[in-house]
Formats: C-alpha cells, structure tokens, sequence
C-alpha cells in the first residue's frame, strides 16, 4: 500500500460516481470504473423524481426519513440539478379515505411537511388535473436531472484526483489469498475518453478496495470473486410526453400500484411506472402493455394524457435487495432501503464491500456510508464533506443575469443553456466565435456542445446526456448529423484549420453519428403512432432520403461513378453556360 | 350551391400540383384545394426516380430498367414504365430550371451529409456538383451554418471515393447575420445584393462572398456552397459569383427548410396558373357527401363549411408526414374519405428494431386498383370517381427506394390524366 490507499469504486451511476466524490474528497486515491457512459446502468433510466418521501410515508419510513433528509441536501449542493417542483398525492373518488389519512400522518411522522389541498385548490395549481379528483396533499417533491448530477459528481471526484473510466467493462476481479486486490478491465478504446475505433485493451487495475456500486449488476461481480448478491432487479417502464402538462411531480394517493406518477422534467413530463422482477438487467422484455398503462391509467388523473403525444418510452431496472431471509414475492413490496454488504464479514473475502438497494435521491448518503466504511478499513479519520460543497456548477449562483446581451444568445436558449450549466455558464458560453444553435427542441448551443466533447470524446451519447441535444421533440430528427459535425469540427488546441488533421477522424464519427441515430430510435419504437410516428416517418425521410445514410456510400461496395450521368452535355464544361436558359425573363429558377 | 369543376384534386404537393397540371392540359377544368404547407420544404428538391431496389440494390444506373421488376404493389408497377416517362416529360416541360432529362442514367448528387445520393433530375443549381463529374472541388460551408460542415462533408465525399479531390473550407458569411439566421435571411440578402459592414466599411454582399471564398481556392474548377444562394434570383446569384470567382458554382442541397424544395414548388404553382387551374390554399377538406361515389367535398374556410364539387376527385393529401395518412394507438387511417389503409394489428410490427431497418409504417398508404382508385378491405373500389396519388399511396419506401418525387409525379400525372379522360 502506498501513503495513500488506492480505491477502485466499480459502477459510473448516481451511487458510484457519489462514492467516488466522496471518497476523492477525503483525500484518497480513487479509480472508477463504468461499463458505458456514465449513468448507463439505472440511474440513467429513472423518472428524475427527486423524492420528498412521501412515497414511502406509509410503507417505508427509514426511507421516507432518508428522501427528506437529502431532498433537502440536494436541493442545496445541485440547485442546478434541480426543480423545485412540488408534488401532490391526489386522491379520486375510488382511492381509499383511510390511505390518504395515513399518508398524511405517515409525512408528519417522518417530518415530510405535507398540507391537505381541496381538489378545487389543487386544480387551481394544475389545471389539466381530473374534475374528480377530490383532494390531494402536497409535498415538497421536485425533478432533478440524473445526468446532469451524475456527470457533476464525477467532474468533481476528478477535481480531487479521482480517475475515471467509461467504457470500461470489468472482467474479473484479481483474488489473492481470500482478499480482493483489483480488478481487470476492457477498455472500449483505450483508457481515457471514448474515442470510436481506437483499439481497446485490458488493463489491471491493482487496489487497497473495491467497492462494488454496480446496483442491479453487483451480482454478476460478486460471481467473479465467488461471492453470492442476490440482487433482485426490477424492471420499470418510464413514458416521455411532448410537453409539460403538469408543472407539479403528480402522485396517486394509493398504497401501491403501476402507473401512479407523473414527473415534469425540462420540457416533458415523464410517466411510471410497473414494477415486474426480471432475470437479467440487460435483456427483458420491453411490452406494449407497459406503455398502454401508462397512458390510459394515468389518463385518470390527468385526462389529456390520453390525446397526447408521447416521443419515447424506456425501461429501467431497480436494484432491489432485501435479505434473503425476508423472501417477498412482489416486488413492490420490497425495500427501497439500501444495504452495505462487507464481504469479510459475510463471506470471509477481503477488500470488497458491495452496496444494493437504495435510491437515486438517496444516492448522497449511501456515497457517505460506504465512503465511512472504506476509511474504517484503513484507520482512515476524515469527514464527509460532500453535504456542504456544492457540485460544480452549483457553487454560488444565485442570479440569472441577462444571458441575451451577454452571450449574444436568444434569450430562451440562453435561459436554458444557464440553466443546465449553472455557475459554470461563463466558461463555456463566453466565445468570440458565432454561437449558433445546434438543437433547436432543447436550445442547445454549438459551445455547450463543444464543451461537452471536450468532457467526452467521441461518444455523441455522452455529449447527449451533457447537453440534452437530440433529446427534445424531433428526438434527434434535425441535428443528429449536425452533432456529428461539431464532433468533426472539434477542435481541442484550436488549431485545425480547413482540412488539416483532426481529433476525431471521418470514420470515428461515422461510427459515433450511427450510435446516436441508433439509440434515438430505440426509445422512440415504443411512441410510434399519431404525430410522433409522422415525426418517425419525417426524420426518416431527412435520414434516408435527403442525407441517404441508410445507404451510405462510405459504407458500402465501391460506386462506379463513371457509370452515372455526369450531367448535361451542352453544360459540361462550364456550366454556367447553362444557367443562361434558366436565369432569364420568368426572373426565378 | 357548391362551388364547381370537373376535377377537384385535394392536396397541393408534387402530387397534387402534378395531377392538376396533367388535367388541365388535357383540358379539363381543374381545381385545387390544400391545406397545410407542402412538404415539399421539407425535401431537399431533388426529384428521385428510383436510386435504390427495395431489397437495397444500388445506386441503380437507370431505374426505368428496374420498375419492370418492383413488386406488383408498388405504384410504378401500377401506373407502368412508359407512363412514368410521360410524368416525367411533363415535368421536364414545366420545370425548366431542372436537369437530367439529356439521359436515362442517375446522377449521383453529393449530400449537405456528405453522402452521394443517385437522383434522376436536380436543379440547375445543383448541376455543376455531380460526383461522376471528375474536376476537383472545393466545399465552403458559413460557420454559423450548421446543417452544412464544409471540412466533415469534404471527408465523408473523400471516404465514399469520390473521383475528384474534394476540400473542405469554413468561412464567416460577410456581414453581420445572427447566429440563428434562417436560409431565408441569406438568400434575400444574396437576391438584392443588399449592402454588409465588413471591417466598417458597406458592401455588397456577393463582392465580399466572392473575396472570402476566393482565398479558400486552390485551383478547383468548381466550388459548391450550401443551398442558399438567392430566392427569387437564384439563377443570376449563381452565375455571378460564379463568373466573379471564375469557377462554376453549385449548391449542395440541404434539409428544411429547403430553398430548392420552395422554389420548386413555386414554380409548380406558377405553371398550374399558366395552365389555367384555379386553386386555393390553407383550408382543410373535412367531409364528404356520397356513398360508393363522392358528390362534394366540405371545405372548412373561417368555421364555415364550404362545398366543392366535382365529376372526378383526386387524393394527394400526402404520407404520415403530411397527415394524408394518420394513426394513432389502434391503426393506420387515411382521414379525408376513410379509405383503408392496409396495416398490421399490432402496432409493434408497424416498425423494426434497427433505424434503418425495413419499417413497414413507411409503407403505409392506400391500396389502389389499376386505376389507382383505393380499395376497401375486400378489394373493392371505395369510391368509383376518386383517384389516389403520391405518399397517400402504399406498398412504398421511398426514403429507402430515393423514389418519392418519382412516384408522386408518375401517379400524379396517371390521376390527372386518367381523371380528365373521364369528364373529356
């Protein structure tokens, strides 16, 4: 061991990225390492509710206790994560009186402040809420952008000296007399960020610790080392609606059931959700009935879901645990609670320690608890600072200046564009260069774009998640191809200049364009009828029609070009010569 | 009383334009009715033929060779090779500003993308830009510009093995445009030639275009800029930077919205007028009259309901994207006379799983007879006196086969011909 125990935290979500803060924070020597992007496990596929735990008042109030405690910490070190939205739990005719009284006793209890709303009043705050619905209590619930946080957190271990790896699977974790001491990885492309078609490798990576925060995966981790998790993950099914038709996180007020929320997120309300136990996080069924739900049940708390547009749908899996000795059967019914699991103790193996269970707004205190235990090991005594330290891009920014004058930027996507950066706006939107705009749906800008690629190489997702761009109502119809050349204009040392070599060559953001195109179309497959399967048609015909990217050229055989027409003899030569015929008295073209 | 003519074409995209402009020279007395904007905007104003076999052949050298063997579904095989050829001289006639007609082989245009695509006519603007042209190239794109990346486009034309050094150059448009200026704003500016403040001093903007642009050249015998070189003059635009640069300038086309894609459908307009059609736009068809034949249609204009009748009806209200084909959760609908759009069930066979996959939602349309007239579920005609035309027709990919304009004229110039016979 050096001076400085080496940590290797395994899993690049909200709780391996808090962990990896953290445990930077306190000085030590962290390596996280991440299968795909950021977030690319569960925390990437939520419904970004940052919970005020008034969901859980009634079933689960060490988590109900927990939500509240780090709503509040949230709302303060990530404000420019978060959305003080509000919630409401509202209750229709055929929901239960006794539920609903619970509920409200169930908040005070857990110091969750909630206030009973006539449904006339709530109405009155959500205009587009059922006639029916007969009251509701509100909470202090809000939305919070998982990426946003995640990429956050991470930019913040990296500050402290925290090393981080995407795109770098592990393969097995290296076992020495009964004691973990590293992990192998594959890197997609070589260490570092995600540069397409550079060869990968593998690498070991030696360790004081690892920490597996690998949620609904840590199972297939703890095989590597012989130990048994029985995590079992869940499956969710999220559905994106075009606009905000409720401005407020919208909760049914019942004790359990599918489809009971509505979570207003940037320009869209998200809806979930189902809760079935699956087999593999990575391979399960994506069903129609899912989405179907989603609409027509919660069409009865907000009736013009039903008319309206959704633009895609996803699935994530809950990392559910519970001790095997409980032995629930639905899964609604298992904790939310998370678990640290010190393999010494458990299965006499060293140098590991899994965390399971848990929740995305609780993802801070886990990072803690888990950041207490690895310093435990090593007589470590160092306090957790990461309640106090505001995340990047959340430190002292408090005023929303005029970004119109400042930045030269329209004023709505300037507005959007502080928002997401928060205090770090000044850096990246200050440029001597036009700024124009790259994503019309979610304003996002050529120089948030460029910043963003700047964190993350080639990978045109990575730069989705940073940025929101292709993420709005045309999921990627108009500026796909126009992400891809801002990857082929990237420019790190600001020297490139016409053709001269570039960062990311034509074939690298081939590759990285098709990823994009790809993914675009995954979630959107599950929206496809109405005005958002005429948008599909749309961009396919932008895509394949005017671009023709479903035939590539550059893909495919050789073209013999000699074979075509080389146009019109008379203008062969010089074709203005031509032009005299159209150019004349009609005066249009 | 209805507002009369002998043949009332509903719709006002290629389709639509092109069967009006077919009946009324045959003679008969047409009228137009359209309601939303044409998608030709959103087009590039390339008019395919066929550059793609639907098993992905290709880029076909002469897509009337390859009609003979399409599927018997698809509307070129209903209407024939040699009424394709028909359609298309009519629009060669009408549409002068295009090239293409001197052969029957495609042209391979290169893409704002930086692909190639094979097209059977493209604008005169485009015309000096052909890939199977060897003289090298010089690509200018405008920073500010960014649906169209000189350097990445010049890469991706190199990685397709394009037979002509091709190069790619970013350049400040001169003046003062924001950074969101729409197409628009540089083709008005490039029509009148207005003044722009370079270095404080006014000029005009095609001056100072051609002195940035010529710093970029290094020898190339053309250069080609994004589609946005003039509006109304966009001829005289071309020719003079063209004659000032001393190379032959063309456009890339681009997505919407598209220049080529207006001034085509102002031209279309402009013919049908010469042709003596008379047409209305921006009110929708929202009913009908008639069982098995359609007696008048029911225009909406102010709240009013306005009736238009006529001997023969022709349907060019477009595809899913111009809302001549709808759906929504429970099936596929064709909204203006209810005629069956064959699809599946389940609206999860409507799509496959890659993007580029083989959709059938991109098929969706009616089914006709030989006539083109839609078919109910039993294979009946729907209504005796009703023609259908362009995307509203099925059993189609057009994005992949590159063949919606093709298909829109030829079945538009079937419809209105066919149509015109019948009140002749």
């Amino acid at each position: 061991m050096g001076s400085v125990p080496h940590i290797v935290v395994i899993g690049g979500g909200s709780t391996g990225a808090g962990i990896a803060r953290d445990l930077s924070m306190r000085g030590l020597d962290v390596t996280l390492v991440e299968q795909g992007n950021l977030t690319h496990g569960t925390t990437g596929r939520m419904h970004g509710l940052l919970h005020s735990g008034g969901r859980y008042a009634v079933s689960d109030q060490k988590s109900a206790e927990e939500c509240i405690e780090e709503n509040r910490v949230l709302r303060d070190i990530a404000s420019h994560c978060v959305e003080l939205t509000g919630g409401l739990f509202v209750k229709r005719p055929e929901d239960s009186e006794g539920y609903f009284r619970e509920k409200l006793q169930g908040c005070e209890d857990c110091g969750i402040p909630a206030e009973v709303v006539s449904g006339e009043e709530a109405r009155r705050m959500e205009p587009h809420l059922a006639k029916d619905v007969e009251k509701a209590i509100s909470v202090p619930d809000g939305a919070v952008d998982p990426f946003r946080l995640v990429v956050a957190n991470a930019a913040s271990a990296q500050e402290h000296g925290a090393r981080i790896e995407t795109h770098s699977t592990v393969t097995d974790l290296l076992v020495e007399d009964d004691e973990v001491v590293g992990v192998e990885v594959e890197h997609d492309s070589g260490p570092g960020k995600r540069v397409h078609g550079v060869e990968g490798g593998r690498e070991e990576i030696r360790a004081d610790y690892v920490v597996n925060a690998t949620g609904a995966w840590a199972g297939r981790i703890g095989d590597m080392a012989g130990v048994d998790i029985e995590v079992r993950p869940s499956k969710g099914v999220m559905t994106i609606m075009n606009v905000r038709q409720v401005d407020t996180v919208i909760n049914r007020c019942r004790s359990k059931g599918d489809a009971d929320i509505v979570v207003p997120h940037e320009t869209t309300v998200i809806l979930g959700t189902t809760d079935e136990e699956v087999e593999d996080p990575e391979d399960y069924p994506e069903e129609q009935w899912e989405v179907d739900m989603m609409i027509d049940t919660l069409s009865e708390l907000v009736p013009m879901l039903s008319e309206a547009r959704t633009i895609r749908s996803f699935w994530g899996v809950r990392p559910l645990y519970e001790p095997p000795e409980v032995g629930s059967e639905d899964p609604t019914d298992i904790t939310r609670d998370y678990f640290l699991l010190d393999h010494t103790e458990r299965d006499s193996l060293d140098g590991l320690t899994s965390i399971v269970g848990g929740k995305f707004t609780t993802y801070r205190m886990m990072g803690e608890e888990i950041s207490d235990h690895v310093c435990a090991q090593f007589g470590i005594d160092a306090d957790c600072r990461t309640a106090d330290v505001p995340l990047p891009g959340s430190e002292d920014f408090t005023v929303l200046r005029d970004y119109m004058d400042e930045f030269g930027l329209r004023s709505p996507i300037g507005r959007r564009s502080v928002e997401r950066l928060g205090s770090r706006a000044d850096d990246v939107l200050k440029t001597h260069a036009p700024n124009p705009t790259v994503c019309a749906c979610e304003g996002v800008t050529r120089a948030e774009v460029q910043d963003a690629i700047s964190q993350s190489g080639s990978d045109l997702n990575a730069v989705r998640i940073r940025t929101r761009a292709s993420m709005g109502n045309c999921q990627g119809g108009f500026c796909c191809h126009r992400l891809a050349s801002e990857l082929y204009a990237f420019d790190a040392d600001g020297m490139a200049e016409g053709d001269s070599p570039r960062e990311f060559d034509e074939v690298t953001v081939r590759g990285a364009w098709d990823e994009l195109l790809q993914e675009r179309w995954k979630g959107q497959r599950h929206a496809l009828w109405g005005e958002q399967l005429s948008q599909a048609m749309l961009n396919y015909a932008l895509h394949a029609t005017t671009q023709n990217r479903d035939r590539d050229p550059a893909d495919g055989d050789p073209v013999d070009f000699a074979a075509f027409d080389s146009g019109p003899a008379d203008t062969d030569a010089t074709t203005r010569s031509g032009v005299a015929t159209d150019g004349g008295e009609r005066g249009g073209d | 009383m209805a507002i009369e003519s002998a043949v009332l074409v509903v719709g006002g995209g290629l389709a639509g334009l092109t069967s009006a402009l077919a009946a009324a020279r045959a003679g008969a007395d047409v009228r137009l009715v359209s309601y939303k904007q044409s998608t030709l905007r959103h087009a590039s104003g390339l008019v395919d033929v066929l550059g793609y076999t639907p098993d992905g052949d290709g880029p076909l050298r002469d897509p009337y060779e390859a009609i003979p063997d399409l599927p018997l579904t698809h509307p070129y095989r209903t209407v024939g090779v040699s009424t394709v050829r028909d359609a298309m001289s009519l629009f060669d006639e009408t549409v002068p500003t295009y090239r293409g007609d001197h052969t029957d082989l495609n042209a391979l245009v290169p893409t704002h993308g930086g692909t190639i695509k094979p097209t059977a006519r493209y604008p005169a603007s485009a015309a000096a830009g052909l890939a199977s042209d060897d003289r090298d190239v010089l690509l200018a794109g405008f920073e500010s510009l960014v649906d169209f990346d000189a350097p990445h486009a010049a890469a991706h034309l190199r990685s397709a093995g394009v037979p002509f050094r091709v190069r790619g150059a970013t350049i400040r448009f001169p003046g003062d445009l924001r950074a969101d200026a729409k197409v628009t704003r540089y083709a008005r500016l490039l029509d009148t030639d207005g003044d722009v403040t370079v270095d404080g001093r006014d000029r005009p903007v095609r001056t100072a275009l051609t002195e940035r642009v010529e710093r970029e050249l290094d020898g190339e015998a053309r250069v080609g800029v994004p589609a946005i070189l003039g509006d109304d003059h966009a001829a005289a635009v071309r020719e003079d930077l063209g004659e000032r640069l001393g190379v032959d300038v063309f456009e890339v086309p681009m997505g919407p919205p598209s220049l080529p894609g207006l001034r085509l459908e102002d031209r279309l307009f402009e013919a049908l007028d010469d042709a003596g059609a008379s047409f209305e736009t921006g009110n929708p068809v929202v009913d009908y009259d008639g069982d098995g034949r359609i007696e008048r249609v029911f225009v909406e204009k102010n709240g009013a309901r306005i009736p238009f009748s006529a001997e023969e009806y022709v349907l060019a209200t477009g595809g899913l994207v111009g809302k001549g084909v709808e759906s929504n959760r429970e099936g596929v609908t064709e909204p203006v006379f209810d005629c069956h759009v064959p699809h599946p069930a389940d609206r999860y066979d409507w799509f496959e799983d890659e993007a580029f996959g083989d959709h059938e939602f991109a098929a969706f349309g009616v089914g006709t007879d030989d006539g083109l007239r839609p078919l109910d579920p039993d294979g009946n005609v729907e209504f005796e006196n009703l023609r259908a035309a362009g995307s509203v027709l099925g059993g189609y990919d057009f994005a992949a086969e590159k063949s919606g304009s093709g298909v829109s004229i030829a079945t538009g110039y079937a419809a209105g011909r066919d149509a015109a016979e019948v009140v002749a």
